[in-house]
């Protein structure tokens, strides 16, 4: 297993967020972590990170216990998140924001280059010098996974990669993720749009007010017409 | 006469022209639906309508009278309600409070310093709630409640000054596909019973077509298209830019 | 022609060092959102530590003098990165203006820790070797060393510039000025970039402290003098644009050195109208950009003003109680002791009316008191009023003026709203203090005695407590009346109150009105009971004293800034009579107050205690943190 999550909790203030929360997550797999706005997809992503400090519960990358970890330790020891809204640099350029991501080559981890990169994504490729605020939400959406790879991680968490993005973008995206996976990157993706993790999800977790709800392929997730009614409405 | 009548509309970010030239009318009653690819003009068009951004040219005429370039809070006072992206609430204050508010404004009482405001427009503000299904919830925080039942407070808000037109950005955007469903019938009953136009944008297909009446695609700063949901669909253009295969 | 080359030259000399602070005081805005107040200790310390080594620096070598120089910056970034590792990695996270009175704690530190190990008289350092001597300019003689000096300005600049283009670090600090917590989840070292570049923000003030060395004396007071121009700098220059504060400091500089020519009388309010008029065309100063959305007040406002409930309703009552048979007990010592609290109790509720009900931060909020003080004094002193009638004055007087400073400071917000309001006072107290022929200037004015009935100690007490009682009563009232729920939408979402019509610009500035006229009556309080006033009253530890106060108490609720004046007021009683470093204990005890009780005194009640008390309301959620 590339990531194992085990039991985990998470709070904001005094709120409890997340009530021990399990998953895994293996080598060139993909797991969509689906769920109703509010049920604490984001957070979970967050809390893994280290970036929501009151969380308690074991969190192992790789074979090693990061739990308690600072966030910068976490992402250096090869785990890349994707965030919700991009957070991309808009005074930067594309290239320096990929330089931003840049972290040394790890052992028995695929290497990113910003060549590789800009195959991957051709339209970045033409925008390179330009100041990342001035590119399309697209480019955008792009440029932040690639920083993010830049990091060469052994996990990748992708925060609603497909939010807010023309259908065309969407299958971009789709077959990036699925390049990930082909060179054996561990994929967690929390979705709410249920034909892009389709299209690139292995299994499938559920979550609603913090508790997982469901655990399975996605083909027995959307067969099970109770589960997907309960939890996702569709 | 057409409730919203626009014609022209410019708007320019260093250089780069963000709406070049956008025409289309809104009639009372009517929900029309603005969409198009991230980028393409959408929310710059929506804060000119309502008065956060400044046209560079064009004229917006509503209910037979010109608001171009008038402040958000101007353009309020003439019947434009109006939600965000991401709602826009008063954190701090009760469900009730956030009404309570749009009404002191609504009625001009929030130049006074008494008496204490938990007293004013009760029934009118849990009116406003009922009609969004809130007012079980009136005395919750707005900081503690779930995303969809904040977007119902917000347009609850949104209703408080009797609005003959809506703008909603992005409505459903964030909330889980059951609820969208529900939010948007929710807003074209009020649409249909209080002959209110409705003017929002939407990345979600499936709310767009089950609702408006018509749509227009709008890219990069230009409509490309303007009809019904079949015709929109079924437009080669619009599929090239936006909806894909 | 000569004369305006040379005015010019001066002007450009006296900017290189106001650059260098301001520049570092920017950079660190921008990577870390601090606002660092000690940035003009820091300055201060240049120069005296530049001071100590120039001596035995200059015997021991030829060269020496030009290593002291370095030498105390150097010593300056090494206190710099002992203050970022021990207090300011620990309040990161705090909302922006605790960081800001941290940071002023450390003003008062140093402050003390000056005159302790410098004495308080003022220290002339040596000449610049080689630069001794004028270089003849047009015909005039013009310092060298300033030569030199002009021509530093440029170089750091420069330096700067590369420092952030060319380099892997610089990029690292211009992502993380945007979006720090994105720099950390890539893998960055946050703690490492912050340490570096707030030691080279306290390098560049150490430096522009040490280089003044030759040219004025060191004093004790260069730490304030030095941070409030720096202010202006910053944000006539645009917080976090390093090019905008050379821009701005040469701007100021010049300005100042012709203003210093033509009207030497109010050279400095002359400052203070150019920032004025740049805030009006442009808020976010000459090169300013807008601040990525702030994150720092979120949780700030989590709390709700809520009414109070019955128990703590019979709490206040007894109070009163107490308060009012007070005099039965209490000698005169303890009952002017008492009438000092309530009045600043008073001045305090204003700053919260301001400052935790409509979220803008008054870092000047001394201008309305002293405004209250001086209108109060002038009218009985100038006017022949008695005490009945020169007591409407003051809040008179304080409330125009915060109509015209409300009118500038509404259309900021944040560090920017608070760093103007701390120059507005500024210029009010630099008018009381120039002009002499009415305000007595440093002397003050005296003879501001209450009225025959109310001269006794006990007789003035009832009068304070009625006054001082009834308008925080009052101030209470307006929070729960319709004006204060509009002050919250505006604080709450500007977009959203926008939306629902409101007229936020006119909103706030009657806040501004209210908040002021309650600080003035607390100022005219304050007179009658002094019998005098001073600039003291207009001066920045008073608006320090303020915020104290407040955040003691906890901004989130309306009885703090009650308590919080009652026990810092005490505590001030207490440590003058005690200690002369009573400054070194008081920024100590800001420093932990941030640090340990961000809440304050009542809110740490309402979170921890309260709840053990009471059965919890219903949204408040049971469960608790690790």
């Amino acid at each position: 297993m590339k990531l194992e999550v085990h039991k985990l909790d998470a709070f904001y203030g005094r709120a409890q967020i997340l009530f021990g929360v399990t998953l895994k997550v293996a080598a060139g797999e993909a797991l969509a972590l689906l769920g109703r706005n509010g049920a604490g997809k984001s957070t979970m992503l967050r809390a893994i990170l280290g970036l929501v400090a009151a969380r308690r519960g074991r969190v192992v990358l790789d074979g090693r216990d990061i739990s308690g970890m600072a966030t910068g330790r976490i992402v250096r020891r090869g785990l890349g998140w994707v965030p919700e809204d991009r957070r991309i640099f808009t005074d930067l350029s594309v290239e320096e924001n990929l330089e931003i991501g840049r972290q040394p080559p790890r052992a028995g981890v695929p290497h990113w280059t910003v060549e590789r990169l800009f195959s991957l994504f051709p339209n970045l490729a033409e925008v390179r010098r330009r100041p990342a605020g001035q590119i399309s939400g697209g480019e955008q959406q792009m440029l932040t996974i690639s920083r993010t790879l830049m990091g060469n991680p052994c996990v990748i968490m992708l925060d609603e990669p497909s939010e807010g993005l023309a259908p065309l973008i969407v299958e971009r995206m789709a077959v990036a993720v699925t390049e990930m996976k082909r060179e054996g990157l561990g994929v967690l993706l929390a979705e709410q749009n249920l034909t892009f993790s389709r299209a690139v999800s292995d299994r499938a977790t559920i979550i609603e007010k913090g508790r997982i709800r469901f655990e399975g392929t996605l083909e027995c997730l959307l067969a099970d017409e109770a589960v997907a009614r309960a939890y996702l409405a569709v | 006469m057409s409730l919203l009548s626009v014609r022209g509309l410019r708007k320019s970010f260093g250089g780069i022209e963000a709406v070049a030239g956008v025409d289309f009318d809104l009639e009372p009653g009517e929900l029309l639906a603005l969409i198009g690819p991230n980028g393409a003009g959408k929310s710059t068009c929506f804060n000119m309508l309502n008065g956060q951004l400044r046209p560079d040219g064009g004229s917006i005429a509503f209910d037979g009278q010109p608001i171009t370039g008038l402040p958000p809070r101007v353009v309020w006072r003439r019947g434009v309600g109006r939600t965000f992206q991401v709602t826009a609430t008063f954190l701090s204050m009760t469900v009730l409070q956030n009404v309570q508010t749009a009404l002191l404004s609504f009625h001009g009482r929030l130049r006074s310093f008494r008496p204490w405001s938990s007293r004013l427009y009760l029934d009118e503000a849990f009116a406003l709630l009922e009609l969004v299904g809130m007012a079980e919830q009136g005395d919750r925080l707005c900081s503690v409640l779930a995303y969809g039942d904040l977007k119902r407070v917000e347009l609850a808000i949104a209703l408080a000054n009797a609005p003959k037109l809506l703008l909603m950005d992005e409505p459903t955007a964030g909330m889980a596909p059951a609820e969208r469903i529900e939010l948007m019938r929710l807003a074209s009953e009020i649409a249909h019973e209080r002959r209110i136009g409705i003017l929002f944008t939407e990345h979600d297909m499936d709310v767009v077509f089950a609702h408006a009446a018509r749509v227009m695609v709008l890219d990069r700063g230009r409509l490309i298209a303007v009809g019904t949901p079949r015709q929109v669909r079924g437009d080669a253009q619009v599929r090239a830019v936006y909806l894909g295969s | 022609m000569d004369f305006l080359v040379i005015q010019f030259l001066n002007g450009l000399a006296s900017a290189s060092a106001l650059f260098l602070v301001a520049c570092g005081l920017s950079i660190i805005f921008g990577v870390m959102r601090i606002v660092n107040f000690a940035h003009g200790s820091f300055y201060m310390l240049g120069a005296y530590i530049a001071y100590t080594l120039a001596g035995p620096l200059m015997d021991w070598m030829p060269g020496g003098f030009w290593l002291a120089l370095p030498l105390a910056a150097l010593a300056v970034a090494m206190i710099g990165a002992l203050v970022e590792i021990t207090l300011l990695r620990r309040i990161y996270r705090s909302p922006e203006l605790f960081q800001l009175l941290a940071t002023f704690g450390i003003v008062l530190i140093v402050q003390d820790l000056v005159l302790i190990l410098w004495g308080p008289q003022d220290r002339l350092g040596p000449r610049a070797p080689g630069l001794e001597g004028a270089v003849n300019i047009l015909g005039s003689p013009f310092p060298a060393y300033d030569l030199l000096l002009i021509g530093l300005g440029p170089l750091v600049l420069l330096g700067l510039t590369l420092l952030f283009r060319r380099t892997r670090w610089g990029v690292r600090v211009r992502a993380a000025t945007q979006d720090r917590e994105m720099v950390e989840a890539l893998g960055i070292r946050q703690d490492r970039l912050f340490t570096a570049v707030f030691i080279l923000g306290a390098f560049l003030a150490g430096l522009g402290g040490a280089v003044q060395l030759p040219r004025a004396a060191v004093h004790h007071a260069m730490d304030l003098e030095i941070i409030v121009e720096t202010f202006v700098v910053v944000v006539v220059g645009g917080l976090g644009s390093v090019a905008g504060a050379y821009l701005a400091a040469v701007l100021l500089g010049v300005l100042n050195a012709f203003g210093i020519v033509v009207f030497p009388q109010i050279s400095l309010v002359l400052a203070f109208l150019v920032m004025a008029v740049v805030l009006v065309v442009r808020p976010l100063g000459l090169l300013g950009r807008p601040e990525a959305a702030s994150r720092s007040t979120t949780g700030l406002w989590d709390t709700p003003i809520r009414p109070m409930a019955r128990g703590r309703r019979d709490i206040v009552f007894v109070l009163a109680l107490v308060l009012a048979v007070l005099p039965v007990f209490a000698g005169s010592y303890l009952l002017t002791v008492f009438s000092e609290v309530m009045i600043f109790a008073l001045f305090a509720c204003s700053l919260h009316f301001l400052m935790g009900v409509g979220g803008m931060g008054s870092f000047g909020h001394a201008a309305y008191f002293g405004l209250g003080a001086y209108g109060a004094a002038l009218a009985m002193t100038q006017l022949g009023l008695p005490m009945e009638a020169a007591a409407f004055a003051g809040p008179v007087l304080a409330a125009a003026g915060a109509l015209v400073f409300g009118w500038f400071c509404v259309r900021l917000t944040g560090v920017y709203l608070a760093m103007l309001t701390l120059a507005f006072a500024q210029i009010t107290w630099a008018i009381a203090f120039q002009w002499d022929s009415v305000t007595g200037g440093d002397n003050g004015i005296l003879g501001v005695w209450p009225s025959a009935w109310a001269t006794s100690a006990a007789a003035f007490y009832y009068l304070t407590l009625l006054v001082a009682g009834g308008g925080i009563l009052l101030l209470r009232q307006f929070v729960f009346a319709p004006f204060g729920m509009g002050l919250r939408a505006c604080r709450d979402s500007p977009l959203r109150a926008d939306a629902i019509g409101i007229d936020r610009a006119a909103h706030q500035r009657l806040a501004f009105v209210v908040a002021g006229a309650f600080a003035g009556i607390a100022g005219s309080l304050y007179a009658f009971l002094k019998g005098s006033v001073f600039p003291d009253v207009l001066a920045i530890p008073l608006s320090v004293d303020g915020l104290v106060m407040v955040l003691l108490g906890g901004l989130q609720t309306l009885t703090g800034p009650v308590v919080g004046a009652a026990v810092y007021k005490v505590m001030r009683v207490f440590l003058a009579s005690w200690t002369d470093y009573w400054r070194l204990i008081i920024g100590i005890v800001i420093i932990a107050l941030v640090v340990a009780f961000p809440r304050g005194i009542v809110g740490y009640i309402q979170q921890r205690i309260a709840p053990l008390l009471d059965r919890p309301e219903g949204d408040q959620p049971k469960a608790g943190p690790p």
